[in-house]
């Protein structure tokens, strides 16, 4: 008779307006005790103003596998980053 | 330490896979659940972190002892946030050991049949207040001393989990440093009490780290998959390093007539606690392991029709929502 609680990842935004980061993970029976909950076990010490929590069988996550085919090809685009353009200092600040 | 005597488990992999594996933790790099791992390491994880998480939750018990009986309600508002706290670092590590293909629920139905253990320390009893000063100072200290290199674990969720759990940690060794100067500077029969709880926290605390690994193939195998960061002798002896100094300066007097400083090793030479005692009580026969186990058995027991009502109630919202669309 397994009745277990589902899990939830809990992601929560700090003080300074950055983006919710992952933080960890609870059970609970629905959204609002998953919320309740992440309250409790995640923010004692004012780690944040804002909670998300989702269930974690919603998350589609990229196979480690995959990681080959997904991230190579953005280390040969070099001309992506700005240091990849030589612009002479009489420009200016750029 | 709260995993104690953690068997690495044989593993029976494909030994390109385990080399190619053993290349990743050399290089530093962080093993994450969905990532090939030899089922050694995934099966003494999981004894390893549950163990711990286990401790985490059991180790409520002998401080919550207390929480009615704080001399002040200052004292009593800071034991209950530290008590919270355990509670916290049990279920950031129940979540790491989830990772590794083992529920929540049988996690636990291990912890209150005896399949699993938790730290030998949590057998011991509270007395008085000043335990919870020697509690969080040395058992708390201790912790700490194993807690901090394992932040450096290979495995990502559990490293993750002790980065957050090492954070909260110190001020609970200081709360309970601050109980012990408090008490050690009061009236005689105060600072008595504090030495009292001093003599009969130390060996126990000593045995946190376990018994001598230094030749355990076992601890070898968990040492190279950097889930076991140090021998349990060097822990310990750092522990007594950092503890002495602490002792002597509240006057307090460490309960070992062979203590002394060894200029040559630059660290104490100390006694052994009594290993006999320790095999006895994590064998079941320590002076708590009956209540402790009664205790977690019942809070689960009780807490069925709530944890079933609930679930019944988010089904029932479910379906009223369904119906609705
Ligand atoms: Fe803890
Ligand atoms: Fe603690």
């Amino acid at each position: 008779m397994k009745n277990e609680w589902p899990l939830w990842e809990v992601f929560i935004r700090g003080q300074h307006g950055l983006n919710h980061r992952h933080v960890g993970s609870l059970h609970a029976p629905d959204a609002e005790l998953a919320l309740k909950n992440a309250r409790d076990v995640y923010t004692r010490r004012n780690e944040g103003v804002s909670i998300w929590v989702v269930e974690a069988q919603h998350i589609t996550a990229s196979a480690p596998s995959a990681k080959g085919p997904m991230y190579e090809p953005s280390e040969s685009k070099v001309y992506r980053h700005p240091t990849f353009f030589d612009i002479p200092d009489e420009a200016g600040h750029m | 330490m709260y995993a104690q005597m953690i068997k690495s488990e044989a593993t029976a992999d494909d030994p390109e896979k385990l080399a190619a594996f053993q290349a990743r933790i050399d290089a530093g790099e962080k093993i994450e659940p969905k990532d090939w791992m030899p089922e050694g390491y995934r099966k003494t994880l999981i004894r390893q972190i549950g163990q711990h998480a286990h401790s985490e939750i059991v180790g409520q018990l002998p401080e919550g002892n207390w929480i009615t009986r704080a001399p002040t309600l200052e004292r009593k508002a800071i034991l209950l946030a530290k008590v919270q706290d355990e509670a916290g670092h049990g279920l950031y590590l129940y979540g790491a050991a989830e990772t590794l293909g083992v529920s929540r629920d049988e996690l636990t139905e291990m912890l209150l049949d005896g399949r699993m253990k938790y730290s030998s320390i949590f057998n011991y009893p509270t007395l008085t207040w000043a335990d919870m000063g020697a509690v969080g100072w040395l058992v708390d200290g201790a912790a700490i001393m194993n807690q901090v290199p394992l932040q450096r674990t290979s495995y990502g969720p559990y490293s993750r989990a002790m980065i957050r759990i090492c954070k909260e940690e110190s001020f609970h060794q200081r709360q309970g440093y601050h109980i012990m100067m408090k008490m050690a500077q009061g009236t005689p029969a105060q600072k008595k009490m504090a030495q009292d709880a001093l003599n009969r926290f130390w060996y126990p605390s000593l045995m946190m780290f376990g018994p001598s690994d230094k030749d355990s193939v076992h601890s070898a195998q968990s040492m190279a998959w950097k889930i076991k960061m140090n021998t349990n002798d060097e822990l310990r002896q750092k522990f007594v390093d950092q503890t002495v100094p602490q002792a002597e300066y509240l006057g307090l007097t460490v309960p070992d007539a062979d203590l002394r400083w060894n200029e040559n090793k630059a660290g104490y030479d100390f006694s052994q606690p009594d290993w006999s005692e320790f095999f006895d009580v994590l064998k079941g026969n320590g002076p708590c392991n009956t209540e402790r186990l009664a205790a977690r058995n019942k809070a689960w027991d009780d807490g069925a029709w709530v944890r079933d009502g609930l679930m019944a109630h988010a089904a029932k919202k479910r379906a009223a929502r369904v119906a609705a669309e």
